[in-house]
């Protein structure tokens, strides 16, 4: 009998695809249930945002950011808005700075509750999903408190916020803290010592720690493979100095060490939300005090001819950078999210780029894949958390 | 570390080079000219007082009419000295910037997108695809002169044609292939 002849096989997974968290093809080289090869193909999501960003005004580019990361949307306009201020030259008041605090971090538990749903699912566990859903929704519910919309509240202004507290945010918030450490411990009861769970992640998709810095994997990708660096620790921003938190870390670098860095995150964000929610008063400041981007109070605006002129300037011309340049980074839920952003000195950017976690993660999922099963392709996709809104922006 | 004491620690290391201090309001910034960009950041970060393990971000940005018209930009970040640089180096369509995929590995992909956004080259880069636009795309997105409101005509690709003789001698030849041994 002559010899078997052998060849690997090509599947091509995606891009419409339930685990692929959105538009993600990936080919793979596979021998027989092995790995070979992975290439991932992008772009599929690619709506030029930044480069209609260059034609909008400064404040008009928030929505559009915020639309990048649509799971962590308000650490994108937290990172834009940081680097216009810095442009600008401007400080922001206590309260603002706490506010922002607060909401990024609730933005964090938002993502990372998407991220424990979905990821679960394809692990096996569906059941998740509904939980992590059922909690993401009280969140979604605060956002529409805020600003009338749910995903992409666009209330991170330049500036400050768009408007002051609603009434009755601090009791949403405050329901939402007392109700969700028992639910997290619902959802570890579930999952950290469920054996078909820890068999599925447990050693899968190792990276170490110097391949994750030199991928730029910094986030909690990292941080499970045992560096600490965390954006709001290392160079703290709007006020995180001053708050009392840890930052989680894991040495094993595997799927399973991603989970227990991402559920102990969410515990460490419910802490610092209960700092922020005991600092801000129920009303006050909203906003900075320079006239050049804030608009005026709206009862100004209709009593005072220089309000009503200022108002207008603000909403038809826009206003104006000074020339530079400046990259701020802020700690997003995938990682470090940051943005530089180009002024010629106009009332438009000139260029405005977002650092894209997911793009760093997708670019390195081939190194974490190779050499594993098929499956495990799957969890480590769900653990890398990628965004492909994020990625193709 | 600001700008000045960056460059006082390079010269030594990469000699010969003019290394220009930028303005900026966040940290420090320098200009590398092109042909040194590889030992310099080889030096920054193999240098135990610096450190430069992360390339955090690479972009690029157009300032047509002005030449050169581009700079590359390279947010560096040093985890174990908790300091950020930024590199920029000037390009033109015509001059290329070497690849720095050598030196940080995640540059790989943030040099095709600047190739697809900006119409860079990267010498020695192995794989200069385009990145987020489809392949057949003409012209650089993100460049300065690229018009903005227009309508392509629709692309696709020509359907799949294959004669009954040519599909059946396909079969054929299959068969073949899988009863061979």
């Amino acid at each position: 009998m002559a010899e078997l002849r052998t060849e690997t096989m090509t599947v091509n997974m995606g891009p419409q695809h339930p685990s692929t968290h959105g538009v993600l093809r990936l080919v793979l080289e596979l021998d027989g249930e092995v790995v070979q090869s992975a290439s991932p193909t992008i772009g599929y999501l690619h709506t030029g945002i930044e480069k209609t960003a260059e034609q909008k005004k400064w404040q008009q580019v928030i929505p559009l950011v915020e639309r990048m990361d649509y799971l962590g949307a308000q650490s994108n306009s937290l990172a834009y808005a940081l680097c216009v201020e810095k442009l600008l030259g401007l400080e922001m008041p206590q309260r603002v700075r706490d506010i922002r605090v607060l909401i990024a971090e609730l933005q964090r538990l938002g993502s990372h509750l998407i991220w424990l749903g979905t990821h679960s699912l394809e692990l096996g566990a569906v059941s998740m999903l509904f939980y992590a859903l059922r909690e993401r929704e009280l969140l979604l519910n605060i956002n529409e408190l805020l600003a009338g919309f749910r995903f992409f509240p666009s209330y991170i202004r330049i500036g400050g916020l768009r408007e002051d507290l609603p009434r009755g945010f601090h009791e949403a918030v405050n329901a939402f803290l007392d109700r969700f450490p028992r639910k997290l411990d619902d959802y570890e009861g579930l999952l950290t010592k469920n054996d078909i769970f820890l068999r599925r992640t447990e050693g899968v998709g190792v990276v170490s720690q110097e391949d994750a810095l030199a991928w730029g994997l910094v986030g909690p990708i990292a941080r499970a493979a045992g560096s600490d660096y965390d954006v709001r620790k290392y160079f703290p921003y709007t006020g995180y100095d001053t708050y009392d938190f840890d930052v989680p870390t894991a040495t094993e670098g595997d799927v399973f060490a991603r989970y227990r860095v991402r559920m102990r995150e969410m515990r460490e964000s419910v802490k610092i939300c209960r700092q922020a929610i005991e600092r801000i008063a129920p009303s006050g400041t909203w906003a900075c005090d320079d006239t050049r981007v804030v608009p005026p109070p709206k009862d100004k605006v209709y009593t005072e001819m220089e309000a009503l002129i200022q108002h207008f300037l603000i909403y038809s011309q826009g206003f104006t950078v000074p020339a530079g340049d400046a990259y701020v980074p802020v700690e997003g839920p995938r990682g470090e999210h940051g943005t530089y952003v180009v002024s010629d000195g106009a009332n438009r950017p000139w260029r405005v780029k977002m650092r894209a976690p997911s793009l760093m993660a997708i670019q390195a999922l081939p190194t974490l894949v190779q050499g594993g099963l098929i499956a495990d392709v799957v969890a480590v996709i769900g653990s890398s958390d990628v965004v492909m809104g994020d990625c193709d922006r | 570390m600001d700008a000045p004491a960056i460059i006082d620690v390079l010269s030594p290391l990469v000699s010969g080079t003019a290394y220009e201090a930028a303005r900026s309001v966040d940290f420090a910034t320098i200009y590398v000219p092109p042909d040194r960009l590889i030992a310099t950041c080889a030096a920054l970060r193999d240098t135990p007082a610096l450190g430069f393990n992360v390339l955090a971000e690479m972009t690029a940005a157009d300032y047509f009419p002005r030449d050169p018209r581009f700079e590359v930009v390279y947010h560096l970040l040093s985890v174990p000295h908790r300091i950020r640089l930024r590199l920029k180096v000037r390009a033109t369509e015509k001059v290329a910037v070497p690849t720095v995929q050598g030196i940080w590995p995640a540059a790989g992909w943030l040099e095709r997108e600047i190739w697809d956004m900006f119409g860079i080259v990267f010498d020695g880069h192995p794989d200069l695809r385009r990145l987020l636009m489809p392949e057949d795309w003409e012209g650089h997105p993100q460049r300065k002169d690229y018009p903005v409101q227009i309508r392509k005509a629709v692309q696709t690709y020509e359907a799949l044609e294959v004669s009954e003789e040519e599909f059946k001698a396909n079969l054929e030849r299959d068969r073949v292939k899988r009863t061979m041994h």
